[in-house]
């Protein structure tokens, strides 16, 4: 059999794919960029390359739920092309953005330029969220049909969530029209009250105007009551407070059809870290207490949570050179998604399998897309780390735009050595 | 990377190298910042009001927010100690044309400035300045956002101690707007860092930190209750703009609560005080009575105000010009 371009074997890898249980040293075989087949060479299949996965983990590529790339009309904190590269270089192939762009993704049009601009630079498969509302204005409905057809995979308001209720409840119902997932970022504005930190105790001593639970519980419960009333199929973003991961176990124990992601910064950082007020802790929900971590984790580890996403905020330098409150939130999550998430393994909140499903199979599932698996046809995205190299978080070793961590100096375990996207290596790292 | 507070204000002999917040300095610091206060109550009282400290030093006050007591005190207490006073009144001038910040620092850092006396409008401002300020420069926090407001802090335990004599047995009774003072919060700190027996704060739950507990104080609603048996009242300044916020539904009722009469005094201590930060709402914090009455300290405390700030410019001024000589040697 003559060789083909794309034909692949990783050899002799860890292969952990949770989404068909498959956690075995074995061989995986990948052919026109997709997945042909695992352990035993097929007959007649000569690999055009081969990579040597020894002592590494072979995984489906990662899925990313929400990253702001911040183009359209933020080039100054980071593009497509330079998120869609590190995001490459970190083992995530599918990353799903947010359309609060300049203009915002409200338009077939804004999501053509934005597909295209990632097709172009070739690294990552870039999935657009559209707007919920026209420019984002919590009035008017989106031509959601047309934004679906145009290639988005969900509809949100991202970071201005809904205040008037009955708009909220249309929006739900037209975008189930179309099957549209609606995904919603838990927030009631009015008790956010221009807040920056969680209302609690170190928020008290701070003097740093708190944001109560209560403005991520409210939400939660009144979309799941309009979930209910409507039949959409909604998605809860960047949960914070262990509140609301009961409010999902118990809304998964009623049967309702919702999903929700956790950021993966609220799994390891808490209130107590703005203690000094360093501008890189500030996050939108916030940072909120031990208990809430713990009950997040727990939620994760238990698959009440199902994904872990970055929410990637890339900002400039300039973005966070002020004083906490007047900084813009949010942390640059590309680089450390991974290595923050192989850390709660090393912690034992849960397993590598159940680590790995959170940032591939879940997020598939919530999309219902075809992707975070191995399974033979599926597109072969690919993520082969080394577990065995530890690194120090420095803004050298952050190849996002944004150097806005709060990671630092943090050692992280898991060196991501090939991305493979639909058979293609997007990244091999130089030193190999 | 984050300091803690004791890190960023001390050096690693101990000395007071910026003075942020009251919030991880021990008593011994709080008490040197008094002792150092007393020496210069009676300079105010000589001819030439002056001292040579700090002759040839260069005090900037960046004031991002509006101030008159607290700035021109800040200037005094400079030139008292014979330094050179530029006062900048921020607002009005670099930020609004849009410059950031870290600019403005820069800029003035250019001019050689020793040390920054700064009030925003932000919490943690002072801290941030701090942090990106060159290492020869000291920097006072004048009050920041919600945050602190040390200097106040430490004249009205200076007040206490001139009236008290100790802090240890005391009971003290700070009541009003808690939740948007930042006065408060470092006097809370104060008190319980100099060790006195019991700080109440008193207020409707719509002023009060939503775990103030946590701030180490009891809490009470009930004014009569909250001023019973104690030595010192603090009454804060209420911002009427609060009261279109929800938070409050009218001075009428605000004053019939929590409004300082001369009945009320008499549940506490017969040898109690009466302070205020200032600027006072007579009729809605305070009678007219306890303001001008024998009880009241409030006068005092702006006097003492000057001694006090004259004690923490010296001292880190006197950090600082340490750290040089040390760094020649």
């Amino acid at each position: 059999m003559k060789k083909k371009k794309k034909d692949i074997t990783i050899r002799n890898g860890r292969v952990v794919d949770p989404g068909n249980g498959i956690d075995e040293v074995t061989d995986l075989h990948l052919s026109a960029g997709k997945i042909l087949a695992l352990g035993q060479t097929p007959e007649n299949f000569q690999p055009l390359l081969e990579i040597d996965a020894t002592d590494q983990i072979v995984c489906p590529g990662l899925i990313d739920l929400t990253v702001n790339l911040r183009e359209p009309g933020n080039e100054h904190k980071a593009t497509i092309a330079s998120e869609t590269a590190c995001a490459a270089r970190n083992g995530i192939t599918t990353l799903c953005c947010t359309p609060d762009t300049l203009p915002v993704i409200d338009t077939p049009a804004v999501v053509g330029q934005i597909r295209h601009k990632a097709r172009k630079a070739g690294y990552c498969r870039l999935l657009p969220q559209g707007a919920l509302t026209k420019n984002l204005d919590g009035t008017h409905l989106s031509e959601m049909a047309a934004l679906k057809a145009a290639g988005c995979i969900a509809v949100t308001n991202c970071y201005t969530p809904l205040a008037n209720t009955l708009v909220q409840r249309r929006a739900m119902e037209y975008a189930s029209t179309f099957n549209l997932l609606t995904i919603i970022r838990p927030e009631d504005q009015y008790l956010c009250n221009n807040g920056c930190a969680h209302e609690g105790k170190v928020a008290d001593r701070l003097g740093l105007p708190g944001i109560p639970e209560a403005a991520e519980t409210v939400a939660v419960a009144r979309d799941l009551a309009l979930a209910e009333t409507t039949g959409a199929v909604i998605h809860f973003h960047a949960l914070s407070s262990a509140s609301a991961a009961r409010t999902m176990a118990w809304a998964k124990r009623e049967g309702r059809k919702v999903s929700a992601d956790v950021a993966i910064h609220q799994l390891h950082l808490t209130e107590l870290d703005l203690e000094g007020f360093d501008s890189n802790r500030h996050v939108r929900p916030p940072l909120r207490t031990d208990s809430d971590r713990d009950g997040l984790r727990k939620a994760v580890a238990e698959n009440v949570i199902q994904a872990i996403c970055s929410d990637h905020q890339p900002h400039e330098a300039d973005a966070k050179s002020s004083p906490l409150p007047d900084t813009e939130p949010g942390i640059s999550g590309l680089d450390t998604l991974l290595p923050l998430t192989l850390k709660l393994v090393e912690q034992e909140v849960m397993d590598l399998s159940s680590a790995i499903a959170r940032l591939t199979c879940g997020p598939a599932d919530i999309l219902g897309l075809p992707l975070g698996r191995l399974t033979p046809g599926y597109a072969a995205d690919i993520c082969i780390y080394d577990p065995n190299r530890q690194w120090h978080v420095s803004a050298e070793q952050i190849h996002s735009a944004g150097k806005n961590t709060p990671f630092t100096g943090w050692e992280m375990p898991g060196r991501v050595t090939h991305t493979l996207l639909k058979g293609r290596l997007v990244f091999r790292e130089e030193t190999l | 990377m984050s300091l803690s507070n004791k890190a960023l204000q001390l050096d690693d002999e101990q000395r007071l190298l910026h003075f942020l917040t009251i919030d991880g300095l021990d008593r011994s610091i709080l008490t040197e910042i008094l002792d150092t206060a007393e020496g210069f109550t009676g300079v105010s009282e000589r001819t030439i009001k002056k001292v040579p400290l700090c002759r040839g030093k260069v005090v900037a006050n960046l004031f991002f927010e509006n101030s008159t007591r607290t700035r021109t005190t800040f200037e005094l207490a400079a030139k008292r100690l014979s330094a050179d006073v530029l006062n900048l009144n921020i607002s009005a001038s670099a930020t609004s044309k849009g410059e950031t910040l870290l600019d403005t620092l820069r800029n003035l850092e250019a001019m050689h400035v020793d040390m920054f006396i700064v009030r925003h409008a932000t919490s943690g401002a002072a801290h941030f300045i701090a942090q990106h300020a060159d290492p020869g420069v000291g920097v006072i926090n004048a009050g920041d956002g919600r945050h602190a407001h040390p200097t106040q802090a430490m004249l009205d335990m200076f007040t206490i101690r001139r009236h008290k004599g100790e802090f240890v047995g005391l009971r003290v009774a700070i009541v009003g707007d808690i939740l948007h003072s930042r006065v408060a919060r470092s006097q809370i700190l104060a008190l319980n860092t100099l060790g006195v027996s019991e700080v109440r704060v008193v207020a409707p739950q719509t002023l009060l930190p939503s775990d103030a507990r946590s701030l180490g104080v009891h809490v009470y609603h009930d004014f009569d209750e909250g001023i019973r048996d104690v030595d010192v009242i603090i009454m804060l300044r209420l911002q009427k703009e609060r009261m279109r916020g929800a938070l409050l539904p009218s001075e009428h009722e605000y004053f019939s609560l929590y409004g300082l009469t001369e009945r009320r005094l008499a549940l506490a201590k017969p040898d109690a005080i009466v302070m205020h930060p200032g600027p006072i709402n007579r009729g809605v914090e305070m009678d007219s009575k306890v303001a001008d009455g024998s009880k009241s300290v409030i006068l005092q405390q702006v006097s003492y105000g000057i001694a006090i700030r004259m004690a923490i410019i010296s001292m880190v001024i006197g950090t600082q010009n340490l750290r040089t000589q040390e760094a020649a040697v």
